[in-house]
């Protein structure tokens, strides 16, 4: 028994170790570093409910000890032990008192169900059919990438959402193709994107949270939608509502003159992508071409190529070079036919330099 | 009996397999094949765990990974964990009502034959062009996505085992309602028996939803219906709800044998009668009634609203209430015992912290809006595995060990058996812990890779680590088996010396009539009370006379081929081959003919004369 002993409290201490070394993972990423009001509940309620979990845990294992060590069959003990039936009182005791911690988990349960449920401030319009005083973003999700809509400013993006600190976040989310599902662990829990309607959503990014994640929190897709499933991500920038307002002006700029390309190999590479990538890929903010590919317009601030890779020049032209190799059953390869290494050069320079910022 | 047991030679052995419809040899068909499953189950779920041990890993492509996962999940489910259950219940279940078979012994092997051909055909996916890659769950909009035939391998591969389940679910029914020895009134049944019992009536209902939903993709992905086809005006979440309406009670379909099991070793090896009886069997039918009433805590992120949310967090809720009866009454049993550590008991023992760690993350699970967070992330990978290797697979290796000297007459090493138990516990332990905080630290569920950098390096290595730890201990496992087999040291009727239920009653194994005569039951654990008072056996219900025994037949195994033809027929038909309708129609022909064979002919089985019954005895009283 000892030796056995031993061995447990060694893989609890392993445990244990793991958990330390681990931490509580990124402040970009992880649920257990809640980023604003939605993650916050969301944790606290895991506190609770772990809280009251582990209480169980330790009644179970103090009598299932004492039950195993205390009641060992002595070498060459042959008695027979006293038949017992059973307890009512025992019964009712585990009956009852696991009911009254659960009644104790349910009501926060039922309360956040319908808080978190809440998204009727998406239905506040004034005369325009604007939303009043909400910030409704509508989150489109294809074939490992994201398009984001802001019907109210008339803009869109993809792969980066861009929102405002300290308010409520409001969501429409859809799924083009198969069904996908929008998570931003940090921010709050997901919600599918069903291919079937549109499901509603809210969350709150903390600015001072935003800012000990850089103002960059990673979103993922959750739902297994096929090969390239795993890498299916998009980043969240925040700003300060000031800063997300010039934002929303400089993308509306965009919108209503498209960038002109400077310089000779820009020019050229502008050229490629009229013939080549304009079929699916719009460069200005207001619309989103025939809906097939990311809108690019803001592309030389994004943050990653494809939604992963580091954005350099040198991932650009391998990802336009076989996008395959690096997000497999996508449905951008083979759609432009193959591609010079001097036009893709000219491509790239063209792509890395559509900003809306800095002008 | 002589005349039974002669030598036989390797073919007469398989000719004897393929033909048989006795319930033990029909356990044995089982028990094999879901381990040859459980052992290719487990290769995948090593391969998975080796392209994740370290981030961006090229072990293995993405397409093949999504395979892997489909494939494993598939698997361990449907062809591993229940038939090796199926198994167990075959072989123990008449034993302990006092019966000489399963009601319909024909259909026994029937469901059999129809459960091993529709796991090769799933199987014959890996060399027809790629494995299913929509996961176990098969959501229809990536199921109709998929390209190439791996999905319809899947629907035709479970729609046929699935009939397979399905029948022996109503076999099992009608045998514990009909055929109880004199005696046997339903407070007395053993606990595995009654655990049988509401896992048969679970089966019943709950396949038919799967087997429309699988209908339904059938028709979407091979005869071009528009079910799932949101533009059609075909909705996807149909499938969702289809699916875990079947899903969830399949869980306790899988969880609860497991339970009866543990039951059975818990009260042998404290030798003590289970503790609060009629509480557990309460407990056992309210688990499976609540079963059905949770599906939807699978679809919490759906947007399903508010009000579906909240009603069904709280049923999943009320799921713990019988569950936590259940593990104290467990705890209770032992509790002023006389508890002997044997490898079976072992594995009871840990069972009740780890099934206990897999429940609690069920109920966090069940809280609505934390589930928003814990959804198809490795937190859910976690919880499941707790609860189906922590719960079913020490289960499963607990009664395989328990019941291995009923069913072939030879104890399994038990030095060897406490190496297994070790490695596998620990092993178990170190690759699911760590998973809980991948999840809670942003790790979806499904993905093929990660990138570095994201805090889930050092996790995710412990838990590959852990994955070599539980593949050592069934390897160890394997190696047991073999020695033990080639030794062949034969046991008496009680090899465990506490044996309490009819099974122990009889000869390990017992011979293909199982009792002689039917056993009169006084009392809850028959057999212990016979012993108390001395007597060596059972006392009879009924006079020595004749036992009318059905004949063995080779038409399961045509019925089945016969779809098994037809389902790759169907398979084709959609790249326009025009052998596809004529091999579909000869495949039903097929099956079609051999049934109707079956209802024309009379078979009216054999005698076993009552002469032949007495040398027996006479034989074993002058030994």
């Amino acid at each position: 028994m000892k030796t056995r002993l031993r061995k447990w409290r060694l893989i609890s201490l392993f445990a244990i170790m793991t958990l330390i070394l681990a931490g509580c993972g990124e402040a970009n990423l992880s649920a257990l570093r809640p980023a604003g009001e939605v993650a916050q509940k969301q944790f606290n309620l895991m506190v609770l409910s772990t809280l009251i979990m582990v209480l169980v845990i330790i009644v179970v294992v103090v009598l299932f000890v004492i039950a195993i060590v205390r009641f060992r069959r002595k070498a060459g003990d042959e008695s027979i032990p006293k038949q017992v039936e059973g307890s009512h009182k025992l019964e009712v005791i585990w009956t009852t008192i696991p009911i009254l911690l659960l009644i104790i988990l349910a009501i926060p349960v039922v309360t956040y169900t319908f808080e978190f449920a809440d998204t009727s401030a998406m239905e506040v319009k004034d005369k325009d059919g604007k939303t009043k005083d909400a910030v409704v973003i509508n989150v489109r999700a294809n074939l490992y990438w994201w398009e984001f809509e802001y019907p109210d400013y008339g803009i869109f993006t993809s792969q980066d959402l861009v929102v405002p600190t300290d308010e409520k976040v409001y969501f429409n989310l859809k799924a083009s193709d198969v069904k996908h599902s929008f998570w931003v662990p940090a921010a709050g829990g997901k919600m599918d994107t069903n291919v079937d309607g549109v499901n509603q959503m809210y969350l709150v990014f903390d600015s001072n949270k935003a800012n000990e994640a850089e103002n960059l929190f990673y979103g993922k897709c959750a739902e297994l939608c096929g090969p390239s499933h795993a890498l299916m991500d998009f980043k969240v920038v925040t700003k300060s509502k000031d800063d997300f307002n010039s934002w929303v002006k400089s993308m509306q700029t965009v919108a209503k003159e498209p960038a002109v390309a400077e310089g000779e190999l820009a020019k050229q590479g502008q050229e490629i992508f009229n013939q080549s990538c304009i079929g699916c890929h719009a460069v200005s903010t207001s619309n989103n071409g025939a809906g097939m590919g990311p809108n690019l317009a803001n592309f030389g601030e994004r943050e990653r190529i494809a939604g992963f890779l580091p954005h350099d020049e040198e991932n650009l032209k391998n990802w336009i070079k076989n996008p395959d190799d690096y997000k497999p059953g996508n449905t951008m390869s083979g759609k432009y036919g193959d591609l010079t290494d001097e036009q893709i050069d000219a491509l790239a320079e063209y792509l890395l330099n559509l900003k809306v910022e800095d002008k | 009996m002589s005349t039974y047991a002669k030598k036989q030679g390797f073919g007469a052995t398989l000719w004897d397999f393929m033909t048989t419809v006795d319930h033990k040899k029909i356990a044995i068909l089982y028990l094999i094949s879901g381990g040859l499953f459980f052992i290719l189950g487990g290769l995948e779920a090593v391969f998975i765990r080796i392209q994740l041990a370290i981030p961006d890993n090229n072990f293995m492509s993405a397409g093949i990974f999504n395979e892997m996962i489909t494939m494993h999940g598939t698997t361990m489910i449907f062809l591993a964990a229940m038939p090796i259950l199926l198994g167990i219940m075959n072989a123990v279940m008449p034993l302990q009502i006092g019966a000489r078979d399963v009601a319909f012994p024909f259909l026994n092997s029937l469901g059999f034959w129809l459960f091993f051909f529709g796991g090769v055909v799933l199987n014959l996916s890996w060399f027809l062009g790629g494995a299913p890659d929509a996961g176990w769950t098969s959501y229809a909009s990536l199921a109709i996505h998929s390209e190439g035939h791996g999905v319809d391998f899947y629907v035709l591969g479970l729609q046929i085992s699935g009939f397979g389940t399905l029948i022996a679910g109503i076999n099992f029914l009608v045998t514990i309602i009909n055929m109880r020895t004199p005696g046997m009134t339903y407070m007395r049944m053993p606990m595995f028996t009654w655990t049988t019992f509401v896992v048969s009536a679970l089966i019943l209902f709950a396949f038919p939803p799967l087997t429309v939903g699988l209908f339904l993709l059938l028709f979407d992905r091979m005869f071009g219906a528009n079910f799932f086809d949101v533009a059609a005006g075909g909705n996807t979440i149909i499938w969702e709800h289809l699916f875990w309406i079947f899903g969830h009670p399949e869980v306790y379909i899988l969880i609860l044998p497991a339970f009866g099991i543990f039951s059975e070793i818990f009260s042998t090896f404290s030798r003590k009668r289970l503790f609060g009886y009629s509480s557990m069997v309460f407990a056992t039918v309210l688990i499976g009634f609540l079963g059905f009433m949770v599906w939807a805590h699978h679809m919490f992120t759906v947007g399903l609203g508010p009000i579906a949310n909240a009603i069904f967090a709280i049923a999943t809720m009320a799921i713990a209430v019988p569950t936590g009866i259940k593990i104290f009454n467990w705890i209770f049993t032992m509790w002023g015992g006389s508890v002997t550590f044997t490898v079976p008991m072992l594995y009871a023992v840990s069972f009740i912290p780890s099934f206990t760690m897999g429940g609690v993350t069920g109920i966090m699970l069940g809280a609505a809006p934390a589930d928003y967070q814990y959804h198809d992330s490795y937190f859910v990978v976690a919880h499941f595995h707790y609860v189906i290797v922590g719960g079913v697979v020490l289960g499963i290796l607990a009664g395989v060990t328990y019941y291995w000297p009923k069913m072939f007459g030879t104890m399994l090493n038990e030095t060897l058996g406490k190496f297994t138990f070790w490695l596998f516990l620990i092993g178990f332990h170190l690759t699911f812990f760590v998973q809980h905080f991948l999840g809670l630290m942003g790790m979806p569920r499904r993905v093929f890779t990660y990138l570095p950098g994201q805090g889930w390096e050092t996790s995710n290595l412990i838990s590959s680590i852990g994955a070599i730890f539980m593949s050592v201990g069934i390897i160890i496992l394997l190696i047991n088996i073999v020695i033990t087999s080639v030794k062949n040291v034969r046991v008496g009727n009680d090899p465990w010396g506490d044996g309490r239920t009819l099974e122990w009653a009889i000869p390990s194994p017992p011979p293909f009539y199982n009792f002689k005569q039917l056993p009169l039951v006084r009392g809850l654990d028959a057999y212990w009370i016979e012993k108390m008072e001395g007597k060596k056996e059972m006392t009879p219900a009924e006079p020595l006379d004749d036992i009318h025994m059905p004949n063995g037949s080779i038409i399961p195994i045509c019925i089945t081929i016969g779809l098994f033809i037809a389902a790759f027929g169907a398979l084709y038909n959609m790249d326009n081959k025009t052998w596809s309708v004529p091999v579909i129609i000869i495949g039903l022909l097929i099956t079609f003919g051999s049934m109707l064979v079956r209802s024309l002919k009379d078979d009216h089985g054999f005698h076993i004369h009552k002469e032949e019954l007495m040398d027996d005895k006479d034989k074993e009283v002058k030994a």
